[in-house]
């Protein structure tokens, strides 16, 4: 966790998505053309890959959760709870992203599309996990329910996410009146686009584990000095 | 004349079978005394237990749907044009809803905490599923074209049939004290 080759690589990967999302030239038909993105379109560089760091955070919590389960240590809870909460914060900031890219273009704030409603169903989910874990004073069972809840909710939460907005009528990519994966933007995603993208979510995700390992280290002292 | 119209009556179905649930399931699970839980526990497995308490709570459910149904239509007027189709959804959608609050409530009554701590946990998790059911019965209305209807109702199966293998992998570990 003190190392910090992945850290720096994180920065670097970061600048170059921000400073690449500014420069590079969106593909003319895509976001002149067909649509009225214009350059708003660069908020992809941002709102995708937050919440594909917030997935991956996430993600990462339910297997500390399932291995809660299976061996209770108090590090396996710690490390759960923290990456949720990571998880909880960039929703929020994709959550805000999104609607502040949808003020422009789909013309307010909330519009009632599956996925927004997808996403804040998301961070409701966790605040309801945060409750619950803050509901209980016992430690043991605190991580066991938790833990439950925590593995419960990913896999309503999962299909749901995946299998609705691909459903019903969506003004996200990918829904039912459009093509392509409402993931990444029409069929497929210019090359040039796809260059600074990957790079920004690698960068999104290892800056998220870098915080979660902050508030970790945090955690654990604090631990190791309530159980002295 | 008073009655309200198709969306509404529907609207206020779903929103009333979700106020429903949460009060019927929440009884069964959060008025039992931790004395006759673990006389449950000696005598049963985890497993039958929290099957037991599913398929209950699902009948249940059912019951109640279709009896909030009789007065709704009493009450409300009848503007179903095919009311049979709709005695389905109203069944499958309770079963959906009280199989998710279920499983809630057992985690609820585990953290020892009331009805409250079980509708903050169950609302996020049961919006999609609300959503999915009031779409499926708009079609029970008119003769609206929902295109993809069995896809939703396929959905809608699977996701209860995922909730209950869930519930019953998960309960054990609930249920050690």
């Amino acid at each position: 966790m003190r190392r910090s080759w992945w850290k720096i690589l994180s920065i670097v990967l970061l600048l170059y998505c921000f400073i690449g999302g500014l420069f590079v030239p969106l593909p003319y038909q895509i976001a002149y053309q067909d649509s009225n993105l214009y350059e708003s379109m660069r908020n992809f560089f941002f709102h995708v890959p937050m919440w594909f760091s917030q997935l991956a955070m996430i993600t990462v919590s339910l297997v500390y959760s399932i291995k809660y389960l299976g061996k209770p240590t108090i590090q396996s809870d710690i490390y759960a709870a923290e990456f949720a909460r990571t998880g909880t914060v960039l929703g929020c900031l994709g959550l805000v992203t999104g609607a502040i890219w949808a003020n422009y273009t789909w013309g307010t704030y909330w519009n009632n599309d599956p996925k927004q409603i997808g996403a804040a169903i998301a961070l409701l989910i966790y605040v309801a996990y945060f409750v619950l874990r803050n509901s209980m004073t016992d430690i043991d069972k605190r991580g066991r329910v938790a833990a439950v809840y925590n593995i419960f909710a990913y896999f309503i939460y999962i299909p749901m996410i995946m299998i609705l907005p691909r459903l019903t009528e969506s003004l996200h990519p990918g829904g039912k009146g459009s093509e392509g994966n409402p993931g990444l933007g029409g069929s497929s995603l210019d090359p040039a686009m796809r260059a600074v993208f990957w790079p920004g979510v690698l960068g999104w995700i290892l800056l998220a584990t870098w915080i979660t390992t902050l508030l970790l280290r945090v955690r654990l002292l604090e631990e190791k000095k309530l159980s002295r | 004349m008073n009655q309200p119209e198709e969306n509404v009556w529907n609207g206020l179905f779903w929103m009333t079978q979700l106020f429903v649930c949460v009060n019927a399931v929440a009884k069964s699970f959060l008025q039992e005394s931790p004395g006759r839980m673990l006389y449950f526990y000696t005598i049963a497995g985890a497993r039958d237990f929290i099957l037991a308490k599913l398929i209950f709570n699902a009948v249940l459910m059912v019951v109640m749907s279709l009896v909030s149904l009789l007065l709704f239509q009493l009450l409300m007027g009848n503007p179903l044009q095919h009311p049979l189709k709709f005695v389905g959804y109203a069944c499958l959608g309770g079963c959906s809803l009280s199989l998710v609050f279920t499983f809630l409530a057992a985690i609820a009554a585990r953290a020892r905490q009331g009805a409250a701590l079980m509708a903050i946990m169950g609302f996020p998790l049961i919006i999609p599923q609300v959503l999915l059911l009031m779409r499926m019965s708009n079609t029970a209305f008119a003769d609206v074209i929902q295109g993809s209807l069995l896809q939703i109702i396929l959905l809608l199966v699977a996701l209860d049939i995922l909730v209950m293998v869930l519930a019953v992998i998960l309960f054990p570990f609930l249920w050690k004290d």
